[in-house]
């Protein structure tokens, strides 16, 4: 026992188990959130689903699907721009990955508690649009070309709200710590969400646009842009996007959970029971956001670029500068 | 506000000018293609996501069924102008029958007469579904494919429960319809008739269609971001649609009340109550509610023919072997895309001696440049769902 807890004391050890933990978390992660799809969207247009593989409700279906990906030929265009198409999903993932580190499951069951968490976690979520323009770019494929260039104009335009939807809970909590955001909404005994309704909603509105998801899904836009910018990706480069969408669902609904519903915490639900119980909380928190991110999906048609913009710009942002302004000022009166 | 053609090219040209030096780029959206309803191809000049010029591009499913039927006798001609439209089959064979019947000078009985505009019905209802289950989908919206297409196959089951065939029923003889069983002599004639239980299904069938389409109305029409993407996109007004010859619910979407079963008489239609719905925006919008609204008339005249469905014959007394008198006709029918007709010329043969076909795809597609110029890349697609065209019944 004491071998063991030495070998985790050392720095290195630790870090390459919390590697491989958060690289285990993906495709696991990925795996359920995709099955919960099919599954939900079966439900939705009464459809069965995924139904034989694995003997009973088709389980399997995704790992049959993974192993399928990984069988297939591995095709790079030929005017493709090889090392960027090459690099381009792998950077989606990373970005997904990262933003894994500063999720606090507990009390003490974070990966890396940073005094400036929730800036690190909105920095390293645009990570992916670059991988997303890359991909469009590289491809050499005009379809690409515009789902990337979409991708773009969509994280500029989206990534404001979802900072300034994060500001109010940050002036709220007074620290920007992953951790110390859920620990002030202990102390306060509330979830943020009761005075955060308007942050939540924008904050989930940016993120289906971040994470390119129906009404937003402009740069995949199946009917226009054939797959934007996963036209000319197959095999496991395609595997590593659709993973990256659905763990960046994960992620995404993970700091919304954090930030506004109180993260691993439940009222009522003692300190110590916490370090077991919260990695159950937050997840179950998290799969009801991603529920509705899956039912918003199969039941909303698409915007136009322009039209998100609109969105973005005329509603959201005035309407986030509105929440800080209340919110500060509510803060300082009480 | 009239804006013609020239100018919104001009303006587009001038925005490009002033605002950045760029190269436009010329995307070829298509023949292979997730929404051309086909094998459509689309040169479009697009300068982001503003494009200021789109070229259809057809011919790449023709199949050559003018000079096929050259070549056919009468009675074989039916199984290839029944792949025209394929989404509406028995739509197609009505007019191309009724004009060798014309100029056989024949009589049809009435309640062949009947079953014809029932099935006619039908396909319409099927094709109009159709098109609701994948206009949505082009915007997006990927469920309302579901519920459309499980109330399409109420009617398709129906269809193939009297003519056996779900998209190509083949079904029409001249002076009448198809015996039901043997190759209609005398001793067999009492077999000759719809099969049982099909009145009293249809009639379910019927108030099912129009439980659905109240359902789907309330999926779709009061979505917000459906109404964003479709008000106000790609208007055609009047004039314009009729100088292109537009016509079907595209036509009548611009407040035209054109419907050629109001003026002809190809089939009994004048003994049905009906409404031609007209809406007045022209937009996609329109578009798409007067298709909507079209299921609701259909399946309403289908009931009432089943109420008043006559007995007796199903076939005119014809010769073994069909020969059409000299002469030409021109017969034209309104089906679900549109004005469809059969300019037929007969040499006194056992074939047509040339036939005409005037599909409706064709006319509405060639609205294409006109309404596609200096609109943004998503609306395109929305434009062309909503115009709801068949590549069959385009290149033909």
């Amino acid at each position: 026992m004491d071998l063991l807890a030495d070998l985790f004391s050392n720095f290195w050890v630790s870090l390459g188990g919390k590697l491989l933990l958060v690289a285990m978390m993906i495709p696991l992660v990925g795996m359920v959130i995709g099955f919960a799809e099919m599954k939900l969207s079966a439900k939705m247009q009464y459809r069965v689903g995924p139904y034989f593989a694995g003997g009973r409700w088709g389980w399997a279906q995704l790992i049959a699907d993974g192993v399928k990906f990984f069988q297939k030929e591995d095709i790079i265009p030929d005017d493709a721009d090889r090392p960027v198409f090459k690099f381009a999903p792998i950077l989606v993932l990373i970005g997904t990955v990262a933003l894994l580190v500063v999720i606090p499951f507990g009390p003490s069951l974070i990966f890396r508690d940073l005094d400036v968490g929730i800036f690190y976690a909105l920095a390293i979520s645009s990570l992916s649009t670059i991988g997303i323009l890359m991909a469009g770019w590289s491809s050499a494929n005009k379809y690409s070309l515009i789902g990337g260039l979409r991708a773009a104009g969509q994280l500029i335009a989206y990534e404001l709200p979802l900072v300034l939807a994060v500001v109010g809970s940050v002036i709220l909590a007074g620290t920007m710590s992953m951790q110390g955001i859920v620990e002030a909404q202990i102390e306060a005994g509330y979830p943020y969400v009761i005075f955060q309704v308007v942050g939540f909603v924008i904050f989930m509105i940016a993120a289906l646009a971040e994470l390119t998801r129906i009404p937003f899904d402009m740069p995949i836009a199946e009917s226009e842009l054939v797959m934007g910018y996963l036209t000319e990706y197959s095999g496991f480069r395609f595997l590593f996007f659709f993973l990256a969408e659905f763990a960046n669902m994960f992620t995404m609904s993970a700091i919304a959970a954090t930030l506004f519903l109180g993260g691993y915490w439940l009222p009522g639900i003692p300190e110590d029971v916490l370090e077991f119980a919260g990695p159950i909380i937050l997840i179950a928190k998290v799969f009801l956001l991603v529920f509705v991110m899956i039912w918003f999906r199969w039941t909303f048609p698409r915007f136009r670029e322009d039209q998100l913009q609109g969105l973005a710009w005329r509603w959201l942002v005035p309407l986030a500068f509105v929440n800080i302004a209340v919110t500060a000022t509510l803060k300082v009166l009480l | 506000m009239t804006i013609d053609a020239d100018t919104i090219h001009h303006l587009s040209e001038v925005q490009v000018s002033v605002e950045l030096q760029t190269e436009d780029m010329t995307l070829n959206i298509g023949p292979q293609h997730p929404s051309t309803h086909g094998v459509l191809r689309l040169v479009a000049r697009v300068d982001g996501e503003r494009c200021f010029d789109v070229q259809p591009v057809i011919g790449y499913m023709h199949r050559g069924y003018e000079k096929l039927s050259e070549v056919r006798t009468y009675p074989q001609v039916t199984t290839i102008i029944n792949r025209i439209d394929w989404v509406s089959g028995y739509a197609n064979e009505v007019p191309f029958i009724v004009a060798a019947e014309k100029l056989m000078e024949l009589e049809v009985p009435e309640r062949a007469q009947f079953i014809r505009l029932i099935l006619t019905e039908m396909a319409r209802i099927s094709s109009h579904l159709v098109f609701n289950a994948s206009y949505p989908l082009e915007l997006g919206a990927a469920t309302p494919l579901f519920f459309a297409l499980r109330e399409r196959e109420r009617v398709l089951d129906l269809l193939e429960s009297v003519t056996g065939g779900r998209f190509h029923p083949n079904f029409n003889r001249i002076g009448g319809v198809k015996p039901a069983y043997g190759s209609g002599s005398t001793t067999r004639k009492q077999l000759q008739d719809l099969p049982a239980g099909f009145l009293g299904g249809t009639r379910n069938a019927m108030e099912k269609v129009l439980e659905s389409v109240d359902q789907l109305e309330a999926l779709v029409a009061d979505n917000e971001i459906i109404l964003a993407r479709t008000r106000g996109v790609g208007v055609l007004p009047p004039e314009v649609a009729a100088a292109y010859g537009v016509s079907g619910p595209n036509l009548r979407a611009s407040g035209v009340p054109f419907d050629l079963r109001k003026t002809q008489d190809y089939l009994p239609y004048d003994r049905f109550d009906f409404k031609v719905v007209t809406a007045e925006n022209g937009d996609c919008w329109d578009r798409w509610w007067v298709r909507l609204q079209e299921i609701r008339e259909s399946a309403k005249i289908i009931q009432q023919a089943i109420d008043s469905i006559p007995s007796g014959d199903l076939q005119a007394k014809v010769p073994k072997v069909i020969k059409v008198p000299k002469g030409e006709t021109y017969v034209r029918a309104e089906n679900p895309k549109g004005e469809m007709g059969y300019y037929l010329v007969s040499d006194g043969g056992q074939g047509p001696y040339r036939l005409k076909i005037r599909s409706a795809s064709f006319s509405n597609l060639s609205i294409l440049p006109w309404i596609l110029e200096g609109i943004l890349v998503p609306d395109i697609i929305a434009i062309m769902g909503s115009l709801d065209f068949v590549l069959g019944d385009v290149d033909r």
